[in-house]
């Protein structure tokens, strides 16, 4: 996609800077004629808006460490501190522990898309393996600043989840005491997890600096999956068309951001987090945040303890290997009848998990979590049978046809379309 | 063919969902009786604390509650400022004043007492959790600074999908009432209580350490002009003011919150209209004039 650059410099100094440091250049080509498909839904906005979200999350987070104590005697009253006494500090803390859990529905949501419409398959395998990888960090990232606070489910969310690391052979209990600082969750746990937390979502923007690079190398998928053949009928200059489109999305992302922030703006938290941490005391139930709960319920359904750290970790591996797992050569599942049914299901199976995680592991719940594990695996396993046998749709011939045939209606104008198409299929 | 994946799929949801949701009744026995969900004059897009109830439930809380829980986050200041109970500066300053607070050391190097001033924040009535639980039994009665959020009930599904928009999220307060007015004999075949234990219809486990401790007509509330006071000097209203009072201890930001998304929330729905236009205005012509889709 990355053609000859169209950036011409208009006054001298621009002449001048563009032969010594082409940045300008960089920004016109990666942001103004930079071709965007054409026919991209709203889907594709959120890239945009998980940019959107990484910098607003930065941005807050800055300001809060101006106001934060990472001490286990004065975090909680020091997050308190921010809540009453700065100015607008609760609108900056709301915002960060809300965009947290916005970052994550935004992601989900790109990730989804990213499957339905096989955003993995060549030439964007090393595209998707970095978002993959963004993903962990992110998750990471969450995990550690849902222990800043220190209140219970911080203590005890930290408690849990470092300790899954002791059911590692050989390793595990000298990796735990890392992560620890001694040998319990104490105050050097919450410095370095703050430490930590401060560090990587500035990792986050350096694999994400690829991922946009990677993309801008190989092009954006679109909903037919059929690559751009004609530049100039099949795509459209990044701006204007992307921007005021993505522009739109994010506002509209925002409005239901704001709506939770000002509205609602403990909705996805846990009360025991307004309970300072105490080592002597278990809250009743240890949950994790809601979007940890589909791999925390994974987790909690395989009786065995490093069986359960392995398929849990395995949940999110696997999806970096989802370019070789799909054995189709068609990407978007518009045009796969069988696997856009698997997807759908698939869909709910990770809803479900998400429902599963919140419920205690006990009784018909470690059934229900075992049998959805088992649907979720088997998702992978359909995919790469399904693709072997299914007789997909027939393909457009190309991104500018399938526009037009979907702008006149007609049937007949498809049919064309798709039978022009048909040497297409395989290729 | 095509469908049998599909159904499969189905097949273990329904399977999986129906064993999951043959076990909320076991939970509910355990955790106790939902709280009435009560009209707060501070819930919705619109709301706002109640001046009059806020200044009734500081006086229960000073009166009553204060005996035994700390609100160690809360200074006096706060509770002349905007969006709280608005006690004139002069009010709050003669309160401070009626505590003694510890500081120093002074240049002798001795710690001293003074009366309060505005800045102090609300003495605790037990100098740490240890001495609490010795005066209490064993049992400790938790600060209230942010137990209004710090308290909850399961909302269950789907009910915690509609709370998102209906903006229910007064949990914390509908739980403090229904605890207050949850006091009552243990019921038949209920396990004898050991000293120290209460039973409240409310807490989880039905067994709380503190006793009892409103009474209809404890607390003496402001007289109208017709020597009457205005609202009931009843349990159920001291819990509600109390509750209410709780609630902007663990936020007093709220009405400002608010108060921003009043205007923010409607520029951000004009400003998304504006872009939706301008978006198809642009989209209207492709690069090449060929029609958009």
């Amino acid at each position: 996609m990355s053609g000859h650059s169209s950036y011409v410099p208009k006054t001298g100094i621009e002449r001048w800077l563009d032969a010594r440091l082409p940045i300008v250049r960089l920004a016109h080509d990666s942001a103004v004629s930079y071709p965007v498909p054409r026919n991209l839904n709203y889907l594709w906005t959120f890239g945009g808006i998980l940019v959107f979200m990484l910098v607003a999350q930065i941005v807050t987070g800055i300001i809060l460490v101006m106001h934060y104590t990472p001490h286990a005697t004065m975090a909680f009253n020091s997050v308190e501190h921010i809540m009453r006494d700065v100015n607008y500090g609760w609108l900056l803390r709301y915002l960060h522990a809300n965009g947290a859990s916005m970052f994550f529905i935004a992601v989900y949501v790109h990730i989804f898309r990213g499957i339905y419409y096989g955003s993995y398959k060549a030439p964007r395998e090393v595209l998707w393996i970095l978002g993959v990888v963004i993903f962990l960090l992110m998750m990471a990232t969450a995990f550690m600043g849902y222990v800043l606070p220190w209140g219970q489910m911080s203590f005890w969310g930290a408690t849990v989840i470092t300790n899954l690391f002791s059911a590692l052979p050989v390793i595990g209990e000298t990796i735990v005491t890392y992560l620890w600082g001694g040998y319990s969750v104490d105050n050097p746990t919450l410095n370095r997890f703050f430490s930590l937390h401060y560090l990587l979502p500035f990792m986050i923007f350096g694999v994400v600096v690829l991922h946009v690079w990677a993309l801008h190398h190989v092009g954006q998928n679109n909903p037919t999956g059929v690559e751009v053949k004609n530049v100039e009928k099949d795509t459209v200059p990044f701006t204007p068309y992307a921007t005021i489109k993505d522009l739109f999305g994010m506002v509209v992302f925002m409005i239901v951001f704001g709506w939770f922030v000002f509205y609602q703006p403990n909705f996805m938290g846990h009360a025991d987090n307004y309970i300072p941490a105490n080592p002597a005391a278990t809250p009743a139930h240890i949950v994790p945040e809601w979007y940890f709960l589909p791999f925390y319920a994974i987790l909690r359904a395989i009786p065995d303890k490093l069986g359960g750290v392995l398929a849990m970790g395995s949940a999110i591996v696997v999806l970096a290997f989802l370019p070789w797992i799909d054995t189709s050569k068609v990407r978007s599942m518009n045009y796969r009848p069988i696997a856009r049914q698997l997807f759908w299901a698939w869909l709910v199976v990770c809803i479900g998990l998400g429902y599963l995680g919140a419920m205690p592991a006990e009784g018909g719940y470690v059934v229900a979590s075992q049998i959805f594990t088992v649907l979720y695996f088997g998702f992978f396993v359909a995919l790469f049978v399904v693709g072997l046998f299914e007789r997909p749709k027939a393909l457009p011939t190309s991104i500018a046809d399938s526009v037009l045939a979907s702008a006149k209606g007609g049937s007949a104008a498809r049919l064309a379309t798709a039978t022009a198409a048909e040497p297409n299929v395989k290729g | 063919m095509s469908r049998t994946p599909f159904r499969l799929a189905l097949t273990g949801l329904a399977a999986g969902l129906s064993l999951a949701m043959s076990q909320p009744a076991a939970r509910a026995a355990e955790g106790g009786v939902k709280p009435p969900a009560l009209n707060w004059s501070f819930s919705g897009p619109l709301g706002k604390f109640d001046r009059a109830q806020l200044q009734r439930g500081f006086k229960v809380f000073k009166e009553v509650c204060s005996s035994c829980h700390g609100a160690s986050l809360i200074a006096f200041r706060n509770l002349s400022e905007p969006g709280g109970p608005e006690f004139t500066p002069g009010q709050v300053a003669a309160l401070a004043a009626t505590y003694q607070i510890k500081d120093g050391p002074n240049d002798q190097g001795e710690m001293f007492e003074r009366p309060g001033r505005p800045a102090d924040r609300f003495p605790s009535p037990f100098p740490n959790e240890q001495a609490a639980r010795a005066a209490q039994g064993g049992a400790y009665p938790p600060d209230f600074s942010v137990l209004a959020k710090a308290r909850t009930y399961v909302r269950g599904f789907p009910a915690f999908v509609f709370d998102i928009f209906t903006q229910y999220q007064e949990q914390g307060p509908d739980y403090i009432h229904a605890l207050m007015v949850g006091y009552k004999d243990p019921p038949a075949g209920f396990p004898a209580l050991l000293p120290g234990q209460n039973y409240n219809e409310y807490m989880p486990g039905h067994l709380i350490a503190m006793p009892k401790p409103l009474s209809d007509g404890q607390v003496e509330y402001p007289k109208g002009p017709d020597g009457k006071a205005q609202v009931p000097e009843t349990v159920d209203q001291y819990a509600r003011d109390v509750a209410a009072f709780m609630v902007w201890m663990a936020e007093p930001h709220l009405e400002q919150r608010k108060r921003i998304a009043l205007w923010f929330m409607p520029f951000l729905v004009i400003l998304a209209f504006l872009l939706y236009f301008s978006k198809k205005k642009i989209w209207s012509r492709m690069p090449d004039g060929s029609p958009a889709h």
